[in-house]
């Protein structure tokens, strides 16, 4: 461990300044290091926060992002070990602590590359600046006459060190101004755009992986907790004496709920601490828990959709997008379309359910956990025990998928909860019904569309009214209108070449937790926008292909403030990111040169597409389906993608497929019902998603060729699965859907 | 007290008779590989061999497994290289990763019976194992890939 200039690597350094496209970035983040420095334990001498090597050559790179399945503890360090010109074979990656010195590591939004990429560049830069300067220094030449190169630094004159040979006296260099430090050109990536491994592969074919659920500790007892089966409940009585006979309980601890909001904290429950899983999951049933009415028992999920969609079709909402006149616009229209749709609400159901584990020790609480926000989880836990963020030590395992349950850190405040009472390490277990019966839920939604076309078919009005429970009631209770961000996804940003057009909000009672779920309000938002634009389509008689363009309209880049809407752009700015249309029309006639767009095909048998923006890339899906008998199958997905800088194709092409299958999921049976404020579903035989025996034998996904910067990838394949099939099915059957998922209208 | 033979392994372990294998296996003998998913057989993360074929083993107490014998992810090669798991890598199947065991025990088990690689068959065989970061395309190519190297290429060669 190298102690030595410590407090100079300490220093942070503004890494606004350096730039090779002009792009601004995304806050700042310190060359160097900090407390919760796993580096500092490591045996190599410390470069940069996230770059050690070892005097062997190893070079050690810290991921600070989450591993989902997205491949990011491999594409992230990739990007480290091109830019400093280390072996790949060479690199071991760390898995960093919770630690606010990287920046963000909020696993969410699609971000990890498109706002760290530029970042951990120029970390792999700023390493191999000290290895050249140390090399200069040993060799007593120029550091101009010095080449980092595969593993090595070479002088002019032929002679070469090996990294680790450099790795002393690297770390004692200091690190550099940034304004001093190049960064390759892209012709020279060695790793950069290249399909490695991810660096998993072999321990996931083995057996071998540590997820939030295999945390093992000394002494370590396990927690079955039953909670509230309604919002904000509070228990009248259990039968703890019931639970203790259980063989291996040693323990029933009551966790009292807070008021709303329901914010990360822990939702009021009854706890059963045994000394193996299988013992706290007797020892629960034996519970017997009785819980109180309240103000939520009688949320019927089905009777409050039917009122959102009353609300939009018929009753005129607050405004917050606005352009020419519309009422005068569908007034004079030579035909009109009206149509609402509405979408459920949805579970996350990962595979791994939520685990964390706690073990407070030392005056400091450790938690082990399958989480994608380390740092929330470090502060949610701090402020729900009076500490400090440096008396919480938060180590994330990898994640059995998260999809956004698992940013919300509250299972990891029920270990720290139990943990602390036990005085011993409690692993607190989620069965698939507590992760079913007790998710953030992804919003449902009514939607309401009216549209007016002239005698040529072309789209002069549009006026559109959402209705959905929104995430901000999650952290702000009373909160029931959607915020522009929200209502951006999809909704408020459409793209459209229109003289006239309104776009209204109701608000929407809440009476459940509500979160991000992959895609978020693109997924409901994108299923009613891509299928309105076909329903119009089909009235103005075009091909939906010819029509989405021409709806589009010219080349040019959008903005929406000047008519009312603040859209954040996914938290980038406009100049870094604009809103082009040129590649929106772009990815759909690739799209439709890529598949049989237009092929004539039999009853029965039908194409449709849809496209979208979100997370800064956009996207274009087509579907076929065949409907027989009130049987639906899909028979063909394809998926054109722009995102930008590619760093890793193979895992980019991994995450449209998975997102295909994920929104395959949700369009075909994704429902999640409320019966007297309860979730009627518990497993996956009541909430199914998709198996193979449903996944299409053809799936293509392609990826356009770009130098822009890079954009989201983990999300954007899934919100135009839905509207994409419910049009291949007018385009087979002329009925139109308009309510998800597709299993309440056909065999699935 | 119950004898159990894993991975050729003797274990004895102390547990009520209706204690999962699942829970065996993971709290008791350490063997964490093996998944748990939901609990009740309907998604096939916790797969393991019985005498060599696929079972769930959530629904598989302990007491039922005396006399059996018991492979899991750990024990289904040495160092890795069953075909199987040389296909999952060579299509770099995984994502997030957590389902994979299950996967690859079901399909091993599959494959064990020297089935025709149709999509069909395979889906039949496979449609137990949820995926749910939607893995299955290349779950279908590497269980080609694997059956191909285990009997077809070798029944080729016999010709």
């Amino acid at each position: 461990m190298n102690t030595i200039n410590q407090l100079s690597r300490r220093k942070f350094l503004q890494l606004t300044g350096l730039s090779t496209s002009g792009l601004m970035l995304m806050g700042t983040v310190p060359l160097n290091a900090s407390a919760a420095d796993v580096l500092a334990t490591s045996e190599g001498h410390t470069l940069c926060l996230f770059v050690s090597i070892n005097d062997n050559g190893r070079v050690d790179i810290v991921t600070h992002r989450s591993e989902m399945g997205t491949g990011i503890r491999t594409s992230l360090p990739q990007v480290v070990a091109d830019e400093m010109e280390a072996d790949w074979q060479q690199v071991k990656v760390i898995q960093g602590l919770a630690n606010v010195d990287y920046g963000s590591q909020n696993t969410d939004g699609s971000r990890s590359v498109r706002d760290f990429y530029h970042i951990m560049r120029q970390m792999g830069a700023s390493a191999k600046h000290l290895l050249e300067h140390a090399a200069a220094k040993q060799w007593n030449v120029s550091v101009s006459e010095c080449h980092a190169k595969n593993h090595a630094v070479y002088h002019d004159s032929g002679k070469t060190l090996g990294f680790g040979e450099l790795a002393a006296t690297a770390g004692k260099i200091p690190l550099p101004d940034l304004s001093s430090l190049s960064l390759k050109n892209s012709s020279d990536f060695s790793y950069i755009g290249k399909n490695i491994p991810i660096v998993d592969l072999h321990d996931m074919t083995v057996g071998n992986t540590i997820y939030g659920i295999d945390v093992s500790l000394p002494e370590m007892l396990y927690a079955s907790i039953e909670r509230t089966p309604v919002l904000d409940g509070k228990f009248s009585q259990y039968n703890a004496s019931a639970a203790k006979q259980t063989k291996g309980v040693v323990e029933v601890i009551e966790i009292k709920g807070k008021p709303l909001p329901a914010m990360f904290n822990a939702i009021e429950g009854v706890a059963v601490i045994a000394t193996n899983t299988f013992s706290a999951i007797k020892g629960r049933q034996a519970l017997n828990v009785q819980w109180q009415a309240n103000e939520h028992s009688t949320h019927n999920s089905e009777t409050y959709l039917d009122q959102l969609s009353d609300t939009v079709t018929n009753q005129a909402g607050e405004i917050f997008r606005q352009r020419g006149d519309t009422d005068a616009g569908l007034k004079a229209a030579n035909k009109t379309i009206e149509a609402t749709y509405r979408t459920p609400y949805l579970a996350h159901a990962s595979m791994e359910p939520p685990m964390a584990t706690a073990h407070w020790h030392d005056g400091i609480c450790e938690i082990w956990a399958c989480t994608q926000t380390p740092q929330r989880t470090q502060q949610t836990v701090a402020e729900a025990f009076g500490l400090t963020t440096d008396q919480v030590i938060v180590h994330v395992t990898l994640l059995g998928g998260g999809f956004g349950r698992k940013s919300k850190p509250d299972f990891s405040v029920e270990a720290a909860t139990l943990a602390k009472h036990m005085d011993k390490p409690v692993q607190v277990v989620w069965s698939r019904e507590d992760d079913i019966h007790h998710d953030y839920f992804h919003s449902c939604s009514a939607q309401y569309f009216k549209g007016g076309l002239d005698d040529t078919g072309q789209v002069t009005a549009w006026l559109a009214r959402a209705a959905a429970p929104t995430i901000s009631s999650t952290f702000s209770w009373g909160n029931e209108t959607l915020g522009d961000n929200h209502l951006g996804m999809s909704f408020g940003t459409i793209p459209f070449d229109i003289p006239n057009l309104q776009l209204e909000r109701h608000a929407a009672e809440t009476h459940a937790r509500i979160g991000w779920l992959r895609s978020v309000y693109n997924i409901p938002f994108g299923f009613g926008v891509g299928s309105f634009v076909d329903e119009l389509a089909h009235a103005a008689g075009k091909d939906p292909k010819d029509f989405w363009l021409e709806l589009i309209g010219p080349d040019r880049e959008l903005e929406f403030a000047s008519e009312g809407l603040k859209f954040s752009n996914y938290g980038r700015s406009f100049a870094d990111f604009p809103y082009e249309t040129q590649r929106f029309k772009n990815v759909i006639t690739t799209l439709t040169e890529k598949m049989a767009w237009g092929e004539k095909l039999p009853q029965g048998q039908g194409w449709g597409l849809t496209a979208l923006r979100s997370f800064l890339s956009y996207v274009a899906v087509a579907c076929k389906v065949e409907v027989i008998s009130g049987t639906l199958k899909v028979t063909e997905m394809h998926c054109v993608i722009d995102c930008g800088t590619v760093v890793n194709p193979d895992r980019v092409h991994a995450q449209l497929e998975g997102g295909l299958i994920f929104g395959l999921s949700l369009a075909l049976m994704g429902q999640i019902d409320f019966v007297d404020g309860q979730t009627v579903q518990s497993n996956f035989h009541d909430y199914p998603v998709a198996r193979i025996n449903q996944t299409p034998p053809i799936i293509k996904t392609h990826i356009i060729d770009s130098d822009r910067l890079p954009a989201g990838v983990g999300e954007p394949g899934v919100p135009p699965v839905a509207p994409s099939i419910a049009n291949a099915i007018f385009a087979a059957t002329g009925q139109r859907i308009r309510e998800l998922p597709l299993n309440k209208h056909f065999n699935v | 007290m119950y004898k159990l033979m894993i991975n050729k392994e003797e274990f004895n372990v102390d547990v009520d008779a209706d204690t999962p294998l699942l829970w065996v296996l993971r709290d008791f003998l350490d063997l964490k590989g093996t998944k748990f998913g939901c609990g009740k057989g309907l998604c096939g993360a916790c797969t393991i061999h019985f005498d060599g074929q696929a079972m769930r083993s959530c629904q598989l107490p302990v007491s039922a497994a005396v006399g059996a014998e018991i492979t899991t992810i750990e024990g289904l090669s040495a160092d890795g290289t069953h075909p199987v798991q040389k296909a999952w890598r060579d299509h770099n199947v995984p994502q997030c990763g957590y389902c994979q065991s299950g996967q690859i025990m079901n399909a091993s088990a599959f494959l064990s019976n020297k089935p025709e690689l149709t999509d069909t068959n395979i889906n039949n065989a496979m449609e137990g194992n949820i995926c749910r970061c939607g893995t299955y395309p290349r779950i279908r190519a590497a269980i080609k890939q694997a059956g191909n190297e285990l009997f077809v290429d070798a029944m080729e060669a016999s010709k």
